[in-house]
This record gives C-alpha cells, sequence and structure tokens, in this order.
C-alpha cells in the first residue's frame, strides 16, 4: 500500500511541471504560434524562483517572480516572431539556447544547497482521511494549480468567444483579420500566457520538485512538453494524460533503479520519454482527428494585409 | 443629411497593377449601388478598402460624414458596416454557428443563435443546419452561410462582393426582397455582380470601373444590359456558335448503377447513378446545390474511390478505384468549384500551379521541374485567356477571382483532355469572358472531348450543353435533350417532384431552397 501511496503521489508531482509547460505551449500552438523555447523559459523561471527563495522572498512571490521570468523571456520571442516575422523556428530555438544560457549565469551564486520545498496543503478532515487523504489531499498548492488551468483553459478554449477566436486565428490569420480580430495582439497574449505556464514550470521544479539548484535542470522536459502537445493531437485531456504517462513512467524507473534492476541506469532513465513518446504516437494516428485539431496556421508568419 | 458613404479620390497600388485609381463615388442611405466591371477592374479591392481590410495609398473614406482614419474590419463592424467576401471569410474546422458566433455582437450563446440562424436562413430562403462544420459545405451553401451572417448583422451599409455567384435562382429571388427590405429600412447596399439582369432588376445606380478607374456611372434600371456591358468592356461582347453536336460511337465517360453512401451525416447518398458522356458532346447536371454533385464530383474525379472499379469507366477501362493521377493520365481533366485550395494552391506561382496538372505535358522530365517550359504553359494560358495577371510569376492569391478562375479552366483545356469535367466553369467571370470560356469548352467538345458541366446556371447548361441531367437528393433523372426540354421540365425536375407524378413528397426539403 506504502508503496502504492508513493507510485501515485509521486507521478502526480513528476507530472505537474509537464502540465504546466504543455497545456501553455498547446494555448499557444492553437493561436497558430510555435514557440519551441519552453525549455529556456522553463529554466528562467526556475532559476529566478530559486533565486527568490534565496533571497528570502516567501514562496508565492517566488512563484509568481518565476513565472514572469518565463513570461518576460517569451515576450523576446513573440518581438521576434510576431513583430519582425522572424522564422518562429529559429525565434524559437534562439530562446532555447539563450534561456539556458542566462540561467546557468543566475544560477552561478546559488552554490548546491537545498532550500526548504514547497510545503503540502493541510485540510481539515480531508488530508487526514485514511488512504484518501495521502492520495489526494497532502500535495503541494501548485499540484492543484495545474489541474485548475486544465479545468480552466479547456473550457476557455471550448466554451469561451475569445477560445474560438483564439482557435480561429490558427485555423486561418487573414481570415480572422478579414473578419476583425486583432490577429497579432492575441497571438501575442497567447505567447505570453505560454511563457508564464512554462515559467511556472520551471518554477516548480527549483522549488518544490526537486528544491535545489542545478544547471540544465529541466533535463528535457521542455521538449517533452512539445511533443506532448503534437502527439495529444493540441486537445487538452490528451496533454493531460500524456503528462501522467510520463510521470508515471519516470516514478516506475526510479523504483526500478531502487529495487537495483539488471538494466543500465541510463537506459531506465531514457525509459519515460521513449514510452511517452511511442504511447502518443500510437494514439496520435488517426489522421482526420488530427486534421480536425490542428491549427492550420502553425508557424507560419502572419502579416495584416496593407 | 449626410451621404451614408463617401469615398474620395481612392488609389491603391499593388506591383505592377494600379487596382483603384482616384475612384470616388456616393452612396446615400438606402440606396442600393452597383459596382461593375470586368474580372481585375479593381471592385473587390476597392470594397476591401471600403470594410478596412485593405488600405488605399491615398484617399479618404467618409461615413455618416465622418472621417474615418486609421481604418480596420473591426472598426467597420463598429460602425456597422458588413461585407460577403467574394472568396468568403469561413473558418473550415468550426461549425456554422460558430462561424456566425465569431462576428455577432451579440452574446455568446451558441444554442439559441443557431435557432436564431435556422429560423432567419428559412426566412431568407438560405436554409442553412447551423451545426455542420464549414469543411463539409458545398460553395453554394457557404455561400448562403455568409450571407446570413451579415444579415443577421442589421447593418447599416452592407458590402456584397458577387453574394450570388453560386445562389439558386429561387434564393436569389428572396435575397432580393430582404435586401430590397432592408434598404427601405435605411441600409445603403453595395453590390458587385457580373450578372447584369440582377444589377438591372436591384439597383438603383451604378458605378463602372475599368482598369481601377471610374469610367461612368449609370442608372441601371433606365440601361439596358448591352449598354452596360459595353460601359463595363469598352468593345463589343463576342457571340456564341454552337454547332450541332457529333457524339462518338461510345462512351467516353460510363457511369453504372453507381451507389455510394455519404461521407457524413450531412451529406447525400447517391443511389443507383447511370449515364454516359460520349467524345464530341456536352451533358450538363442541373440541380440545386447539396442534392449529392460533390459527391458525384468527388467520384468522378478520383477524390474518392469507390470499391467497384466498374462502377465508373473512363475510355472503357475501369476507373472508379483509380486514384486522381491515375485517372489524369487516362485524359480526364477536372476544374473542382473550389478555386482557393483544390483548385490552385494560394500562395504559390501561376506557373507552379500549371505543373500541379500539367506535368504530362514536358514541364516536367525526369521528375525535375522544367521550369522555362512550365513559365512558357502558363504563359500560354495567360495569353490565350486574357488572364490578368502580373506574368507567370505572380501568386495565384494575387488574382482577382474571375482571372483566377479563368487561369484555371485555361489550365484543364489546355491540356486537351478526352474527358473534361467541370463545376461551375464561370464562377464569377464576367460577362465577355464567360462567353470565351463557354466557347472554349463547345470548341474542345467539337474536337472530340467529352465533357461533364456541373452548374447552378440553368441559363449556362442551356447555352452549352447538348443533353442534361437533374440530380436531387442523390438520384439521377435520365438524360434530356436540350433541344426537348425546357426551363420549367428542368426546375421540377430539381425540386423532386417529375412531371409524370411519380415520386411524390420527397421534394420538401429541396423546396426550401
Ligand atoms: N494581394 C494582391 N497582390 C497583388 N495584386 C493584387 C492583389 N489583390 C488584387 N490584386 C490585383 O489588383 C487588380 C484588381 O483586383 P480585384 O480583385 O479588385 O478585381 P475584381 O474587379 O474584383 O475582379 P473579379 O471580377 O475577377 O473579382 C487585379 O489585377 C489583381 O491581380
Ligand atoms: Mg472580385
Amino acid at each position: 500500500m506504502e508503496l502504492f501511496i508513493a507510485i501515485f503521489t509521486g507521478t502526480v508531482i513528476a507530472a505537474t511541471p509537464l502540465i504546466f509547460a504543455a497545456l501553455g505551449e498547446l494555448v499557444v500552438e492553437k493561436s497558430g504560434v510555435l514557440n519551441l523555447g519552453i525549455e529556456g523559459m522553463m529554466l528562467m523561471g526556475a532559476a529566478l524562483a530559486f533565486w527568490a527563495v534565496t533571497a528570502g522572498c516567501s514562496m508565492p512571490v517566488a512563484i509568481i517572480a518565476g513565472a514572469l521570468a518565463g513570461a518576460a523571456a517569451s515576450l523576446l520571442f513573440g518581438v521576434l516572431a510576431l513583430t519582425f516575422l522572424t522564422n518562429q523556428y529559429a525565434a524559437g530555438l534562439a530562446l532555447a539556447i539563450f534561456g539556458s544560457g542566462v540561467s546557468a549565469f543566475i544560477g552561478r551564486g546559488f552554490g548546491s544547497d537545498p532550500i526548504e520545498a514547497l510545503h503540502g496543503v493541510n485540510i481539515p478532515i480531508l488530508s487526514d482521511l485514511p488512504l484518501i487523504g495521502p492520495l489526494l489531499f497532502r500535495f503541494d498548492p501548485l499540484v492543484y494549480l495545474a489541474l485548475a488551468m486544465f479545468v480552466v483553459i479547456s473550457w476557455f478554449l471550448y466554451r469561451t468567444k475569445a477560445g474560438l477566436i483564439l482557435r480561429t486565428i490558427g485555423e486561418s490569420p487573414q481570415t480572422s483579420h478579414a473578419i476583425g480580430h486583432p490577429v497579432i495582439r492575441i497571438r501575442y497574449m497567447a505567447v505570453l500566457f505560454g511563457g508564464l505556464m512554462a515559467g511556472l514550470a520551471g518554477a516548480y521544479l527549483s522549488v518544490a520538485y526537486t528544491p535545489l539548484w542545478v544547471e540544465n535542470m529541466t533535463a528535457g522536459k521542455g521538449w517533452i512538453a512539445l511533443a506532448l502537445v503534437v502527439f495529444a493531437t493540441w486537445r487538452p485531456l490528451r496533454v493531460l494524460l500524456g503528462a501522467w504517462l510520463f510521470g508515471g513512467m519516470t516514478i516506475l524507473q526510479l523504483q526500478g533503479q531502487a529495487l537495483g534492476l539488471q538494466v543500465p541506469s541510463e537506459l531506465l532513465s531514457a525509459l519515460p520519454y521513449l514510452a511517452t513518446i511511442v504511447v502518443l504516437v500510437l494514439i496520435s494516428r488517426n489522421r482526420q482527428m488530427l486534421a480536425l485539431h490542428f491549427p492550420a496556421s502553425l508557424a507560419k508568419p502572419f502579416r495584416p494585409a496593407g | 443629411m449626410h451621404p451614408r458613404l463617401e469615398l474620395r479620390n481612392i488609389s491603391k497600388r499593388y506591383p505592377g497593377v494600379v487596382a483603384n485609381d482616384d475612384v470616388s463615388l456616393t452612396i446615400q442611405p438606402g440606396e442600393i449601388h452597383a459596382v461593375l466591371g470586368e474580372n481585375g477592374a479593381g471592385k473587390s479591392t476597392l470594397m476591401k478598402i471600403i470594410y478596412g481590410a485593405a488600405q488605399a495609398d491615398s484617399g479618404e473614406i467618409y461615413c455618416d460624414g465622418k472621417l474615418i482614419t486609421a481604418h480596420n474590419p473591426a472598426m467597420s463592424r463598429a460602425l456597422g458596416i458588413e461585407m460577403v467576401y467574394q472568396h468568403f471569410a469561413l473558418f473550415e474546422s468550426v461549425s456554422v454557428v460558430e462561424n456566425i458566433a465569431l462576428s455577432a455582437s451579440s452574446a455568446f450563446d451558441l444554442p439559441s443563435l443557431a435557432e436564431n440562424i435556422r429560423e432567419l436562413s428559412l426566412r431568407y430562403g438560405m436554409p442553412i443546419d447551423p451545426h455542420r462544420q464549414v469543411h463539409d459545405l458545398s460553395v453554394g451553401e457557404r455561400q448562403r452561410v455568409e450571407i446570413v451572417r451579415c444579415l443577421l448583422q442589421a447593418p447599416k451599409l452592407l458590402i456584397l462582393d458577387e453574394p450570388t455567384s453560386v445562389l439558386t435562382p429561387q434564393a436569389v429571388v428572396k435575397l432580393f426582397d430582404t435586401l430590397r427590405q432592408l434598404s427601405a429600412e435605411g441600409c445603403s447596399i453595395v453590390y458587385i455582380s457580373h450578372k447584369l439582369d440582377e444589377v438591372q432588376e436591384l439597383c438603383d445606380t451604378a458605378t463602372v470601373l475599368r482598369n481601377g478607374k471610374v469610367t461612368g456611372t449609370a442608372r441601371p434600371k433606365e440601361t439596358t444590359s448591352l449598354e452596360l456591358a459595353r460601359m463595363m468592356v469598352g468593345s463589343k461582347l463576342p457571340e456564341m456558335h454552337v454547332s450541332p453536336a457529333a457524339p462518338s460511337e461510345r462512351p467516353v465517360l460510363e457511369v453504372r448503377n453507381l451507389s455510394a453512401s455519404a461521407r457524413d451525416h450531412f451529406g447525400v447518398d447517391l443511389k443507383d447513378v447511370s449515364f454516359n458522356v460520349h467524345g464530341g458532346e456536352i451533358v450538363g447536371l442541373a440541380g440545386v446545390s447539396g442534392n449529392g454533385q460533390a459527391e458525384l464530383i468527388a467520384l468522378l474525379s478520383g477524390e474518392r474511390r469507390h470499391a467497384q472499379g466498374g462502377a465508373i469507366k473512363i475510355s472503357g477501362m475501369p476507373a472508379a478505384a483509380l486514384r486522381p493521377d491515375e485517372r489524369r493520365k487516362l485524359g480526364l481533366a477536372f476544374v473542382p468549384e473550389e478555386r482557393l485550395g483544390r483548385g490552385a494552391v494560394p500562395s504559390h506561382t501561376l506557373w507552379e500551379n500549371a505543373v500541379l496538372t500539367a506535368h504530362r505535358f514536358g514541364t516536367v522530365r525526369k521528375g525535375l521541374v522544367d521550369r522555362r517550359r512550365a513559365s512558357a504553359f502558363a504563359a500560354g494560358i495567360i495569353d490565350r485567356f486574357k488572364v490578368k495577371a502580373n506574368g507567370p510569376g505572380a501568386t495565384a492569391q494575387s488574382l482577382s477571382g474571375g482571372n483566377l478562375q479563368k487561369f484555371i479552366v485555361g489550365r484543364e483545356i489546355a491540356l486537351a483532355p478526352k474527358l473534361l469535367l467541370v463545376s461551375q466553369p464561370t464562377w464569377g467571370v464576367d460577362v465577355g469572358a464567360s462567353a470565351f470560356i463557354r466557347q472554349t469548352i463547345v470548341d474542345l467538345s467539337r474536337a472530340g472531348t467529352a465533357v461533364f458541366v456541373v452548374s447552378e446556371e440553368l441559363d449556362e447548361l442551356f447555352e452549352i450543353c447538348d443533353q442534361l441531367l437533374v440530380i436531387c437528393q442523390g438520384r439521377v433523372s435520365p438524360p434530356l435533350v436540350r433541344a426537348s426540354t425546357d426551363r420549367e421540365e428542368i426546375g421540377l425536375l430539381m425540386t423532386g417532384r417529375t412531371t409524370s407524378n411519380d415520386q411524390k413528397g420527397s421534394g420538401s426539403v429541396a423546396l426550401q431552397d
């Protein structure tokens, strides 16, 4: 039982940064913009949140600082890709490299001591329930925030007019412009939101998941988040499930290493990445569904016709 | 009182052309004003400038006496200006009601909006199902959506850029009633059409454009269509010569007992369709859009394949299971109804678009594109069909609607096919050019090609076809010889009621159109 609880809660926690980052990117891509720089934005968020904690800020402040750092980084991308119509692939890759460099620079003075991690919640009665309590009601607040973001984003995209406008801009910015929607402004907002979410994901890594600073501590999670969005065929629920799958594999793989399985540990560490991608590839083979949810203008620069 | 709209000295140039040259015009409240001109005269450009979707290089726009600065479509909507685009502004991936909600100013309440759409569209004589996805709609249905979307907004100024190009005659009658009522309530209307009889029936005043310049104004109701045409074209209209058909012995296209279920539950099942098209003759398919034409065309062109290879034969070869390119090898050429997207790749140049179907023509050798030949081929089409374009290097999307149509039809005709499938051959083409395209199709058929034409314009079908078929709810009538049938008989068949009184009652849906 103990083991089950450990695996379950471990899965949910490991999935949380991916949920933030991938849902953020989902919103960005739904508007027709491809920001490959998630890894960079996450690292900026991680570094800034960590720095804020060591500088004596409270947890909420540190987390917000991380999110804002991600947003600031995304603004850079936005200016390049949306205002100057730079190739989006190039601008995104540049951001990934830039973010990793800047975060390493910020993190030079951090030392290798861990900080006190974000606490789990303690809800009267609920958290003390046997089994259910440790299983569901003792996570840190960001885990619940990630789930709330899932609900909010799904609702926003598919139930609100603003969400509809965002999705249709992703299909055809020319048409959106023709019927009077401010394409560029909305894309900027989407990009900033994606940055905010990536920053949150990074902050989660450095102040909750592994509360210490290691250079490039995201270890490719930004890239996995990108892959998740594609293989989840741009649908929030599948992003969520994919993130949990990745989290689950990560935890199983750690347990396997702890149990001393006779498999090279490098191979085990690669397992979550491999498994997630294989499963997602398998479920995303339905061409028609893909066509229906794919933002047709993805990564194509747009300038309103004069 | 201020005029509703006043344009002063509007000019707009694109690379290689002056689309609008010092255009001024005035429209009063309640006035229905036609803008006439040949393909590429600059009508759509002017409309986009009024709506704010394009910016004039110079000139001023006044709405109700107020100068509009920093113009954009959102501002137009706030001012009560609505526009029906020639190349619809609809999103394919979402439903009709969502498309309309995107430009509705009312609260975001899809169920009640859907109810509203259903009701109003019926009242306007353009029934649409609000829950269908736009990518499943034929162009005729899309046009209805586009129009209903604007009408729902109760505009002060309505811009209609060729709103009736693929609308059925019945729907046009209802639309005109609605427009007259709007105008009586004070709404001004700018109306663009190549169908001069419509203009004469509806419009109070007209401005004629040629090469971007205003060349005259007229009162269409007091002017003959010949005069109007002359003002537009500046020369005499060509006359049609249709010599008698000399059908080949064996049919080039044979369709035998073709049945197919619809691709989605909104489509129409084809039921036991059989007909022949011989070399040297033109067979037309009449019918209200949405009665199975799209399914039939998809099956004939190869966009959709059929398990029973023999259900469709081209020159005696079973072809129903073949891919489009394999059918093209058998001598098929195809002009789809959707010009942008299926007929041409909008962002590609004309010569690249020519290569797409003309690779048999030496434009592709050993897998490599022979750019010079491709350019020459495209230039040939441009020249022969008088396409107004900035050379073979111009992108497809930079052409005016009618000119792109001329180019695509020209491309397929230039292939000298054995079998030509054309959908709406003169959609949005001006009077002079339509006559030319029709004549070219007739000449092609007289040289031995089998031609199958799908059109919503009965006049067009009657002008060029030797035999007529009527499609209604997925069933195709036996062939009628053009010379011995009339519009009334065809019209009845289109609504599902035959003159001989069988099949009663099945026409209720089609009747609403
Ligand atoms: N985006 C563009 N880029 C370059 N040239 C353009 C563009 N849009 C229009 N043009 C050119 O401007 C001219 C006028 O085009 P416009 O679409 O206004 O014609 P139109 O009168 O609406 O013709 P039609 O009856 O065929 O629709 C054409 O020569 C066209 O090639
Ligand atoms: Mg036009």
